[in-house]
């Protein structure tokens, strides 16, 4: 596949290797931000490719994972409900709510569909005019244009049997909570490129400067991922603070103005709660009053949900990178990606569940050789 | 979840008022709508994300890139041989993943 093979060519790969080691002097911590990313440097092993001095630490951006517990158990009571159709993303299929998970409400006999994109819910809709046709939108800048369509469009058709679970997140908050936290070790950022494919650069030009860290916006294939880590070596070593653009095929300075305009008309920013990290102000998107008829949350009247997370799990401190998969003792025994205990275990994107997935708990020599060797 | 494909736009039509395009990934072919790159022409590659084109691929800044990358690889062969190798998940083969 063009501008997919051509990234991912071995010989490339370790003259970036060996480029990156020729710079390095002292040891850095770099935090990629996106679960896509987090799940292809874990896939491909390009932690274990790099120098033993420059660690990579897993960041927050999965949305999936981050969704708080009280919104899925929102969704399982909604999708519950008879004469209710509940569409999701495949992703939040199988993460498990308080008791149950919407595959198991399935098989009890719930209406619940996986959509490839949201605007199938519309056919859906318009199919079944006679079912309440609800969609979970979840996602970070990235899908927020996908999902504010719907919206969108179902209110340009008249389509009254449509609604919506919002749990929108937004990176940059997230970004400057981790680097506002006490025991925040993360000396410069890979910027998830399709959230800034949307959005453009000036937030994180704004966080760059703000905080004085390193930013390299960085696309997903392995020799985007080292190539955005070597700028961000290349950064740290001579003492530079500034945002840069790895992924300049898919990422333009102003971002995408078609999608930002459609989504500031549809949702506004709110305070949210995330899993595993806790509640984080103006983090999130919710839908403007134009459009509350559309909001499934009023619409459906779900009581408050209290909930209870596991007294085990680290989660929170791997979202913000200051620990990893294996420090935490539930890892591989306890919590597995089959019966997750947390936040980070829920999706294939989650650092535990992609350490978990490509054998990372197993006895593994590279691993073995870059711990010692960082203890050394 | 923000995975985003490069694709092949093949060619443009309308859908309810909606402009809407199928796009091809390597053997697949899919529909995706095209609401938010009103600049893409049929022959562009374009990024696509839960059915929505987000991004025109820029061919000119693919191709200044990846010469860049290019010479790195060059500059390998120069160096010693890599203390490690990239390891069976470099393969190109296994390109449809998410």
């Amino acid at each position: 596949m063009k501008y997919v093979d051509e990234y991912r060519d071995g010989q490339i790969a370790r003259g970036l290797v060996s480029e990156i080691r020729r710079l390095q002097t002292s040891p850095w911590v770099i935090m990629e931000v996106c679960g896509g990313q987090t799940h292809s440097i874990v896939k491909h092993g390009i932690d274990l490719l790099l120098p033993p001095g420059i660690e990579l630490v897993h960041g927050p951006g999965c949305p999936v994972c981050v969704t708080s517990l009280e919104l899925i158990d929102k969704a399982h009571a909604i999708a519950r409900q008879p004469g209710v159709i509940f569409c999701s993303f495949g992703d939040m299929l199988r993460v498990p709510g308080s008791e149950s998970d919407l595959f198991a409400l399935r098989s009890e006999g719930a209406d619940v569909r996986v959509v490839y994109s949201p605007l199938d819910c519309l056919k859906i809709a318009r199919a079944n005019p006679d079912s309440r046709v609800v969609f979970f939108a979840i996602g970070f800048e990235t899908t927020a244009p996908a999902n504010a369509m719907l919206v969108w469009r179902a209110r340009e058709e008249g389509l009254h049997n449509v609604s919506v679970l919002v749990s929108h997140v937004l990176v940059p908050p997230a970004i400057a909570a981790i680097l506002g936290s006490p025991g925040n070790r993360v000396q410069a950022f890979l910027g998830p490129g399709h959230v800034c494919a949307v959005q453009g650069f000036h937030e994180y030009e704004e966080l760059s400067s703000r905080f004085k860290v390193p930013i390299v916006i960085t696309g997903f294939e392995p020799l985007d991922i080292l190539e955005g880590v070597l700028m961000a070596v290349r950064q740290l070593e001579q003492g530079r603070a500034e945002l840069e653009n790895q992924y300049a095929r898919a990422v333009a300075r102003g971002g995408n103005r078609a999608a930002q305009e459609l989504v500031e008309r549809v949702f506004e920013v709110c305070d949210r709660k995330w899993r595993g990290v806790g509640p984080i102000p103006q983090s999130g998107y919710r839908l403007r009053n134009d459009f509350a008829r559309y909001d499934a949350e009023p619409v459906f009247g779900i009581a408050r949900i209290d909930t209870r997370e596991s007294d085990v799990c680290i989660s929170g401190e791997i979202l913000k990178g200051v620990k990893k998969p294996p420090d935490c003792p539930a890892f591989a025994t306890q919590c597995t990606p089959q019966h997750p205990l947390g936040a980070t275990m829920v999706s294939s994107e989650g650092a535990c569940a992609a350490y978990y997935l490509y054998g990372r708990h197993l006895a593994h020599p590279a691993a073995e050789k870059r711990s010692e060797a960082r203890q050394a | 979840m923000c995975l985003g494909i490069p694709g092949k736009l093949l060619e443009l039509h309308d859908a309810n008022g909606l402009r809407m395009g199928r796009v091809q990934f390597g053997g697949i072919v899919r529909e995706a709508c095209l609401a938010y790159v009103p600049e893409a022409a049929a022959g562009d590659y374009i990024v696509v994300h839960v059915g929505f084109a987000i991004s025109r691929v820029n061919e000119e800044e693919a191709l200044r890139t990846y010469e860049l990358l290019e010479q790195m690889g060059q500059l390998s062969e120069l160096d010693v041989p890599a203390a490690s190798d990239p390891g069976s998940g470099m393969r190109p083969d296994d390109a449809g993943s998410p």
